[in-house]
């Protein structure tokens, strides 16, 4: 009795072995089944989702306008102060006086990529870009100046 | 108080009866993070383990207290990074609960689908580190292929791999993407296709049984009376999931068995795990092609104010339960918070299923237990 | 036809033309020495890249794919950038035995190079105990390790080299057995008999089932010995971070890493040698079309092919298999392996007293 006990013991531990081989020796012989990605080699045809969360950019037309009226809703709904809205006052040709953005600040080494600033902004003046190749030499290149140089708030945005 | 040379000392040097004491982390292959053990050890045997903690702590419950209800839910995702969206869930379900917020069926069943997608992730990495803990590598990687499946789901529609923050108070912040249910159906298949793979390779090898069976048991007893929850209760024979007993979003809709097995140890903690995975394919079968059309965000105000109380929700995250614990002043931020993460717990038991096993068991046993060093230490 | 045999003979033939005997004898010594320093490099960098393709094509990756084509230089890169490293000493170990214990391994592993024959007549000493010889400085290699462990001054470490001292005191025995059951039927200690009496059939073909366990046994005890996983408690690094090399660094822990592989190669070609007939090529009955077919093939090409097949098992098992607990380990040892092999050594003694053999 006890041999035959032993015996299966044995058995039963040799083919338990021997399965695991078959499935690391079937991946072994079929190269076809390997799965990493070639990264710094393939970034022509890499493909990002669309929605990725990589930073926060703001898009600009092709007259170097923007939608951003300088409301300041993305620096409130920030939850680490990565945004700084800086607004200056334009006047307008009637000569009346408005409100503007004169630089939106964006420190992405702060940005926990959270989304809320798109979600919170009314005019859609940001979204989320998926660069994620972020790294510099230099931490003070991260903090970002988002609307570009002469770049104005389109016609026809409140 | 101690001062730090004493530290050293006090860890270094024998102990009584020629005793070896180790310490284990906090930097250390198998703890997995920035966990700290000081393991007492009579030759190969544990005499004892002392967890220390706090190596991670970021202070987020205090944190907390300084955001408002909407930008405070992307906190918990960096608690338990595993379980991040059932996290983000447990958070906004307090909110909607305090101020009765009506959320849209259409999210609350993308809610559901992504929470058990969260889950079946977060069993596959486990799975992977567990077996790397007890020295076997290779099924890592095929368990990774799997989790990457998901993370890739999850990038499409959420927008990251891991922390998410998908979840507002009041639903969703975007709708689906399109391909959603496409890739979730494949994942699904492959899935199924192989789970063989780590029966062959892990749960049937004799050498892993031997290494699990019997090995850190834990009792019922004890698992109640430490405040374990999740699969390391169930393995214990403890029924303790919230989704079944307090049951949130649509988990009352769906056909579910929660998996329980008796004998408590490292084996049956393991058998909870892989037996949950095909469990959560159940309910995204059921729910997938059932998402109903609608808004995916309910009507909110801008601001959002719980009113005054204290407030308690409790969700189940693929380690146990999470509950979140807010007393408000009316104000636009929590005036205290507390989140009851389920890890803490778990951990509390190592010593108590470890003393008398060798060094070898401590991997087995730790390994079970799916510690997240960040969920324990916030 | 390419034979190593041939310039061997050449060599020696022209160095006793030149100079006295003795004198003939210590350049022959030199150049044995080179050639066992150049091929311990060699088969370092070739063994771990192997390790490292075998693993990452068993794991559904690639491997090393930068350093030179497909990879073949990253071991290269990886030894020079270990040369240049820093070795760090611990401040409270024993710094000479600490120094000691990576030379001690190695040197270990160039011993037992001696009486391996590498192809036909390509043997540095064909000593008439070749297998007592390999069984009992084999067992020297765990003094290197104990001394690693006690040296370092660190637990880990201690740990670790105490596990191995288990560990290889036990396995030796079953791979001792295991070694026995061909010396049995060959009745000889001397490699180049055992080699040659495979002429006409492996033993493996020809020793019925006790040689096929004796085989199994054999490998897995030396798995053990060689301290590999699933065998690898004395490093477990999950366990006990990198076991008795933990405070090793540099040049020092390239050594023991060589010495590893170095070891697995040589316990490999001695299995070659006892179980599939070393160099001696594949020869089925007599279908004598076939037999000279294989005889083409360059006796040290077979030699090594069969070993890299061993080889390439070892590392099978190793990116299969969970690590087994101490008790476990030795629980295998005393109850299983022990008992089968001494079982088996009985049954091949009574084939080979009745001459059942082939
Ligand atoms: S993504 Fe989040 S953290 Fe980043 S700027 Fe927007 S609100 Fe702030
Ligand atoms: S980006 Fe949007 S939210 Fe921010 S200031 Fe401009 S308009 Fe307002």
């Amino acid at each position: 009795m006890f041999l035959k006990e032993y015996i299966t013991d044995v058995v039963t531990g040799v083919i338990s072995l021997l399965k695991g081989m078959r499935k690391t020796g079937y991946y072994f012989t079929h190269p076809k089944e390997i799965i990493t990605e070639q990264y710094p080699d393939n970034r022509a045809t890499l493909l990002m989702s669309d929605r990725f969360k990589g930073e926060v950019v703001m898009p600009h037309d092709a007259n170097n306008e923007h939608t951003c009226t300088g409301c300041t809703a993305c620096e409130l709904a920030c939850p680490n102060g990565t945004i700084k809205v800086v607004t200056k006052f334009e006047t307008s040709p009637e000569g009346k006086k408005k409100k503007a953005i004169d630089a939106l600040v964006y420190r992405l080494e702060l940005c926990t990529m959270c989304n809320l600033c798109i979600v919170a902004c009314p005019s859609d003046a940001i979204k989320m870009a998926p660069n994620f190749e972020h790294s510099v030499f230099d931490r003070t290149k991260l903090t970002k100046v988002l609307n570009q140089p002469g770049s104005k708030i389109r016609k026809g945005i409140e | 108080m101690y001062n730090q040379t004493e530290i050293i000392k006090d860890t270094s040097e024998l102990g009584a009866d020629g005793e070896l004491v180790i310490n284990m982390g906090p930097q250390h292959p198998a703890t997995h993070g920035v966990l700290h053990l000081v393991v007492t050890l009579n030759g190969e045997t544990i005499k004892k383990i002392e967890p220390h903690l706090g190596y991670i702590h970021r202070s987020i419950e205090k944190m907390c207290e300084s955001l408002t209800y909407r930008q405070f839910i992307y906190v918990t995702s960096r608690m338990d990074y595993l379980s991040s969206h059932i996290n983000n869930l447990g958070c906004a379900l307090l909110i909607e609960k305090g101020m009765q917020i009506e959320v849209p069926d259409r999210a609350k069943y993308i809610r559901v689908i992504l929470s058990e997608l969260t889950r079946i992730a977060s069993h596959e990495l486990w799975l992977g580190a567990m077996a790397m803990d007890l020295g076997a590598f290779t099924p890592f990687f095929y368990a990774f292929r799997e989790r990457e499946m998901i993370t890739d789901i999850m990038e499409d529609t959420c927008g990251a791999r891991l922390t998410m923050n998908y979840i507002v108070p009041g639903g969703l912040m975007y709708d689906l993407h399109p391909d959603f249910q496409k890739k979730v159906k494949a994942f699904i298949t492959q899935f199924k296709s192989k789970v063989t793979e780590y029966e062959d390779l892990v749960t049937n090898n004799i050498i892993f049984q031997s290494r699990t069976k019997g090995v850190g048991i834990l009792s019922a007893e004890d698992a109640i009376s430490y405040g374990c929850t999740g699969p390391v209760a169930r393995a214990s024979g403890v029924s303790c999931d919230i989704r079944k007993i307090y049951p949130y979003e649509v988990y009352d809709k769906v056909e579910f068995d929660e998996v329980l097995e008796t004998a408590g140890d490292s084996f049956a903690r393991y058998m909870v795990r892989v037996k949950e995975m095909n469990q959560s394919i159940r309910i995204i079968e059921q729910l997938i092609d059932n998402i109903p059309e609608g808004d995916f965000v309910g009507k909110t105000k801008n601001v959002l104010k719980l009113p005054k109380g204290e407030f308690y929700t409790r969700v189940e995250t693929a380690r146990g339960e999470f509950g979140v614990y807010v007393v408000s002043e009316g104000g636009t931020t929590p005036h205290r918070i507390k989140f009851r993460s389920p890890g803490f717990s778990n951990l509390s038991v190592l010593n108590h299923i470890s003393v008398g096993s060798m060094i070898g068991d401590l991997m087995a046993s730790m390994g079970t237990l799916d510690l997240v060093i960040p969920d324990i230490d916030r | 036809m390419f034979s190593l045999e041939g310039i061997t003979t050449n060599v020696q033939d022209w160095l006793l033309m030149k100079f006295n005997p003795t004198m003939a004898l210590a350049i022959e010594c030199v150049i044995v020495i080179l050639l066992s320093i150049s091929l311990f490099a060699l088969l370092g960098l070739v063994l771990v890249l192997m390790e490292r393709k075998v693993a990452a094509h068993i794991q559904i990756r690639l491997g090393p794919n930068r350093v030179g084509p497909g990879g073949m230089f990253q071991t290269v890169a990886d030894t020079l950038k270990l040369i240049m490293k820093e070795g760090l000493v611990p401040d409270k170990a024993d710094k000479f035995l600490f120094n000691l214990a990576p030379f001690v391994v190695m040197m270990v592993g160039m011993l037992l190079l001696a009486p391996i024959a590498f192809a036909k007549n390509f043997q540095i000493w064909d000593i008439s105990i070749g297998v007592l010889y390999i069984s009992s400085v084999s067992s020297l290699s765990v003094i290197g390790i104990l001394m690693a462990g006690w040296a370092s001054n660190n637990k880990y470490s201690l740990i670790g080299a105490m596990r191995s001292g288990a560990q290889i005191v036990s396995y030796e025995l079953s791979a001792g057995f295991a070694v026995l059951t061909i010396v049995v039927l060959t009745g000889s200690l001397q490699i180049s008999e055992i080699v040659n009496a495979q002429q006409n059939g492996w033993w493996i073909f020809k020793g019925h089932i006790p040689a096929v366990i004796a085989f199994v046994l054999y490998i897995i005890a030396v798995t053990a010995e060689t301290n590999r996983a699933p065998f690898d408690l004395a490093e477990a690094e999950s366990e006990l971070t990198a076991g008795f090399h933990t405070e090793y660094s540099g040049m020092r822990f390239a050594l023991f890493f060589l010495a590893e592989y170095i070891n697995i190669f040589i316990v490999c070609a001695i299995g070659a040698t006892l179980f599939f007939g070393g160099w001696m090529p594949l020869h089925i009955g007599n279908w004598e079309a076939f037999n000279h077919l294989m005889d083409y093939i360059p006796s040290s090409v077979w030699f090594m092919g069969k070993t890299f097949f061993l080889i390439f098992l070892i590392m099978w098992f190793r990116w299969t298999f969970p690590r087994l607990r101490v008790d476990q380990l030795l629980n295998l040892e005393w109850k299983y392996l022990l008992p089968i092999s001494l079982f088996n050594l009985l049954l091949v003694a009574v084939i080979a007293i009745l001459g059942w053999h082939f």
